[in-house]
């Protein structure tokens, strides 16, 4: 369907250690709009940064996309040749990294870091016309032209990164996977470079995934929010819907431990520890937390349905037949 | 940003009850190739001397104990020399006393050098700034210099091998003393410094209980290097002339050999063993310090 | 009466200039155990003034003293004393651990130390206790090396191992940053814990506000090594007085969204680029800028009783000397 710019279906992503496979991703499925923000979040043992990485292919071995489709508009990722997907990455798929700042070559300035990028995927264009691109994808993040000329170390931490936005989208990718991008940032300026994403988001008209584990910084940022556990995808609503009433409990949880305006000195955390990648429950992953847990939820894996219109969830709470919330 | 697996830090140790196990030893030595050879060979030497101890007479080693230039042969394995030193034996006896001279001297030279490393490192100050500057500069001059003009002013008579080895370990301990004071250096910011400070411990107590255990594996590597070092002295010393020339090593022998034109008089067996000897010697700590390398580094380990 | 813990005059200067904490002072008292926030981004000066209260950082100006004592010149034993009553968490989950070492280590060798059992049976029970009245379980977490436990876990046996101390004043620099949404809940009502059942004061050094706000009671803003704005930290919150208070609070993201990003277009020069001249350091980035705010620092304006800004902009209220800013956190 023309209508989603990028469709993952059943992915399942594993790695092949000495300690045995590791499950990082299991069976996650979803859509994204054309311009849509969503917003993946995830802890710690989630899964969120693999998907991050499959999404542009960049599994290495041990590691391998053990099944299912990518489809970036009509292609299938999972099928693409590896000179064919490094063609795609950047142009039509790209990715602001964790740490991207210290990941600036010292010695280059800025405009050639983001010329680099381009000059490897043949757009059949002369260095100048190029430059050209680099100077419009700079003042796409808001910085001024003389920046350009400068190198990472005169920059300040803020800037760096909307550097490294800037080299993500010279080519204006229909996707833009921001893995954590201000991790690193103080307050103010994370606030400053989420509003520039937003602002070339909108200017560009690419979608954009937000991968991160700051529920805070979703709600202010996305419009659709996905959240993942122990390498399942449990739910998938608009940030509205989920903050309103969640459907998978674990999210509910989670939304109740954040501390906001109003609650203070309420403390409500999860507790036990996330299950190992390589030695999930049987049946659903949040069973062992869950205080909601039931029998079935020990044996049979949750099936991931559209419970409420445009608001998914993979918990038995909600199968007509077993029990209601 | 959450931490849930372990972060490797620079240089950190298997913890000792894992290693403990003898299977874990076994299995870790049967993939680090370059240590279990250099570790047999070593083996092999220990056993040569040992055995051979038993086997040989002890006049053999020294002169007149054998008949003169005998090229090698069932009755003598390595030949005899041109004063009738039966070299079979010279070999037991100098294999022995040089890794022994090499031993003690690289242990004096790394236990002087790892305190001054330790506590120039972590207590800073004036004494830090000392004795990186003697330190520096005294690596600049050649230790076999210094070792000349020492062993050339000392009385022969009192010349002994173990004098010699403490003679040797006096240029051997600046090595050490700078790259562990790198290392602690580096370690002394680490968070657990500050937890153990907190534990009441003081600046003793975080040198030996927290720093120490974590740079094991380094100082056995240095251990070996300054034991390199030692016994390239021990051999270089006496094969120009100076130190106890009475005595079976290895360094003696060179110098007898060369002294008395060895190879003029077409004698070729008595330099091979000698050279041969400290090949293998050096082949065999070359290859132990690149095991522990892999060992103490879990960057370039492949293993475990 | 001695304050527990006394800041005068603390400066902390670096070779090149750099001023990491500029003559800040303040103390506080342990009759009414608080939890107070030293708020700040990265520059601020906010692991500079734990660091002092520590003792691992000497002042390059002025002194720290505990109970009446001056730091530097305490004997043996009461420098065992000081260390026995003022303990540390930290950030990093990881580093605190000596990697050479079963996690117990952290525990015995401070109830060694400090003489806190008589046996080591008594030792035992303690440490199961503490770890018990922070969510863990000793059989799963004892006995282990740091690599084979969980951030969290690690982080919990931190703070259970300051509620084993029972010291009385307790310095946690970020400890919630690296640990998981989920558990961070569980380790601030620890720290509550501490403060309410076993009287412990609790310094809370971090940048992110919304926890500060959860568990805190007073807060203190600091910007480039000064004290920007103090008080209750629901006053502060609610309602900051000072513009770059109120840059931080706008900034923040909660989780909420009747909450969204404040409409205020962020004026401010880039952090790292602006100028730090002789007055108020945020002049520079400053939508209220006036002309005497770049020729002396502003002092502390009491905008109420519960909260005090450095900013011109309140020259009409009293002021408040540096020295007496413990007594908001009364």
């Amino acid at each position: 369907m023309s209508d989603y710019v990028l469709r993952v279906k059943d992915l399942d992503v594993q790695y092949y250690t000495d300690a045995g496979v590791v499950y990082a991703n299991n069976k996650i499925n979803f859509d994204l709009k054309p311009g849509e923000r969503l917003g993946l979040v995830g802890e710690s043992g989630s899964g969120k940064s693999t998907m991050a990485l499959a999404l542009l292919r960049m599994i290495k071995p041990p590691g391998k996309i053990a099944g299912g489709q990518l489809l970036l508009g009509a292609t299938d990722l999972t099928k693409l040749s590896e000179e064919e997907m490094r063609q795609t990455r950047g142009k039509d798929i790209s990715m602001i990294p964790q740490g991207a700042m210290n990941s600036l070559n010292p010695i280059m300035r800025i405009k050639d870091q983001i010329v680099d990028g381009m000059v490897d995927h043949n757009l059949g264009l002369s260095r100048s016309v190029l430059e050209e691109r680099a100077y419009d994808a700079l003042d796409v993040v808001e910085l001024d032209r003389k920046v350009g000329r400068m190198y990472p170390h005169e920059l300040s931490g803020g800037m760096k990164q909307r550097a490294c936005i800037a080299i993500s989208v010279a080519m204006h990718p229909k996707v833009i996977i921001a893995d954590e991008p201000t991790s690193a940032l103080d307050v103010v300026t994370q606030r400053k470079v989420m509003q520039t994403i937003t602002r070339l988001q909108e200017e560009l008209g690419s979608a954009v995934i937000l991968i991160g584990h700051d529920m805070g910084l979703m709600a202010q940022f996305a419009t659709r929010m996905a959240v993942m556990y122990a390498g399942s995808l449990v739910e998938l609503g608009s940030v509205r819907d989920i903050f309103t009433e969640a459907l998978h409990p674990y999210t509910e949880m989670l939304i109740d431990s954040l501390p906001t305006i109003g609650k203070r000195g309420i403390f409500k955390g999860i507790p036990g520890i996330t299950p190992l990648l390589r030695d999930l429950p049987t049946g659903c992953v949040f069973n062992t937390r869950c205080p909601k847990v039931m029998d079935i939820c020990r044996t049979k894996t949750p099936a991931y349905k559209e419970y409420r219109p445009s608001h998914w969830a993979a918990c038995h709470l909600h199968e007509d037949g077993v029990a209601k919330k | 940003m959450s931490v849930q697996s372990a972060s490797a830090t620079n240089l950190t140790m298997p913890p000792a009850k894992e290693m403990g196990s003898l299977m874990n030893i076994l299995r870790y030595l049967r993939r680090n190739t370059q240590l279990t050879v250099g570790l047999s060979i070593l083996l092999f030497f220990i056993l040569f001397s040992v055995i051979g101890s038993f086997l040989v007479d002890d006049k053999a080693a020294y002169p007149l104990g054998a008949t003169a230039s005998q090229a090698p042969s069932w009755e003598y394995p390595f030949g005899t020399d041109g004063q009738g030193r039966d070299l079979f034996a010279v070999a037991i006896f100098g294999v022995w006393e040089t890794f022994r001279i090499g031993f003690i001297a690289g242990l004096i030279g790394l236990i002087i050098g790892a305190f001054i490393g330790f506590t120039s490192a972590f207590f800073g100050g004036w004494y830090d700034v000392v004795v990186r500057w003697v330190v520096d500069v005294l690596l600049t001059v050649p230790g076999l210099l210094i070792l000349i003009v020492i062993a050339s002013s000392m009385d022969a008579k009192s010349f002994t091998l173990t004098n010699m080895a403490f003679i040797i370990a006096l240029t051997a301990w600046m090595g050490p003393a700078r790259t562990i004071r790198a290392q602690v250096l580096t370690l002394r910011e680490r968070s657990y410094v500050m937890m153990a400070r907190l534990n009441g411990m003081n600046s003793w107590g975080i040198i030996f209980r927290e720093l120490l255990p974590n740079l094991l594996p380094y100082l056995g590597a240095s251990l070996v290097g300054s034991v390199t070092g030692a016994i390239f002295a021990s051999v270089g010393l006496p094969a120009l002339g100076l130190g106890p020339l009475r005595e079976p090593t290895i360094g003696v022998t060179i110098y007898w050999a060369m002294n008395q034109n060895a190879l003029l008089r077409e004698m070729w067996w008595w330099l091979m063993m000698p050279v041969v000897t400290i090949i293998l010697m050096f082949i065999t700590l070359f290859m132990i310090s690149v095991g522990l390398d892999e060992l103490a580094n879990p960057r370039v380990r492949k293993t475990v | 009466m001695n304050h527990l813990l006394e800041l005068k005059n603390a400066t902390k200067t670096y070779k090149g200039g750099t001023v990491a904490l500029d003559n800040v002072s303040f103390f506080i008292d342990a009759e009414a155990p608080s939890i107070i926030a030293v708020a700040g981004e990265s520059g601020s000066g906010k692991t500079t003034l734990g660091m002092m209260a520590l003792g691992f950082l000497d002042p390059s100006k002025g002194d720290v003293l505990y109970k009446g004592k001056n730091l530097r010149t305490l004997s043996g034993q009461e420098q065992t004393n000081f260390r026995k009553e003022v303990q540390a968490v930290f950030q990093d989950p990881f580093a605190v651990y000596n990697p050479f070492y079963k996690v117990d280590h952290i525990f015995e060798v401070g109830i060694r130390n400090f003489k806190l059992a008589k046996s080591g049976a008594e030792a035992r029970r303690k440490i199961e206790e503490a770890l018990v009245s922070v969510g863990l379980r000793p059989e799963e977490t004892l006995g282990r090396f740091p690599h084979q436990l969980s951030g969290g876990q690690r982080q919990r046996l931190v703070v259970a191992r300051a509620l084993l101390f029972r010291p009385q004043l307790l310095m946690a620099d970020e400890p919630v940053s690296m640990v998981d949404a989920s558990l961070r809940a569980t380790i601030l009502e620890s720290l509550r814990k501490m403060k309410e059942e076993y009287q412990i004061t609790i310094l809370y050094i971090t940048h992110d506000l919304t926890t500060a706000y959860h568990v805190c009671d007073h807060i203190i803003v600091l910007y480039k090594g000064s004290v920007m704005e103090a008080g209750d930290v629901e006053s502060v919150v609610a309602n900051p007085q000072h513009p770059y208070t109120q840059l931080l609070i706008d900034s923040i993201p909660w989780p909420d969204l009747s909450r969204q990003w404040g409409q205020q277009e962020i004026n401010a020069i880039d952090a790292e680029t602006a100028r730090i001249g002789k007055g108020c350091k945020f002049a520079s980035r400053c939508p209220h800028v006036m002309e005497k705010c770049s020729q002396s620092p502003p002092p502390l304006y009491q905008i109420d009783e519960n909260q005090v800004a450095a900013c011109f902009l309140y020259e009409d209220k009293p002021t408040l000397a540096g020295e007496e800013l413990g007594q908001l956190f009364k």
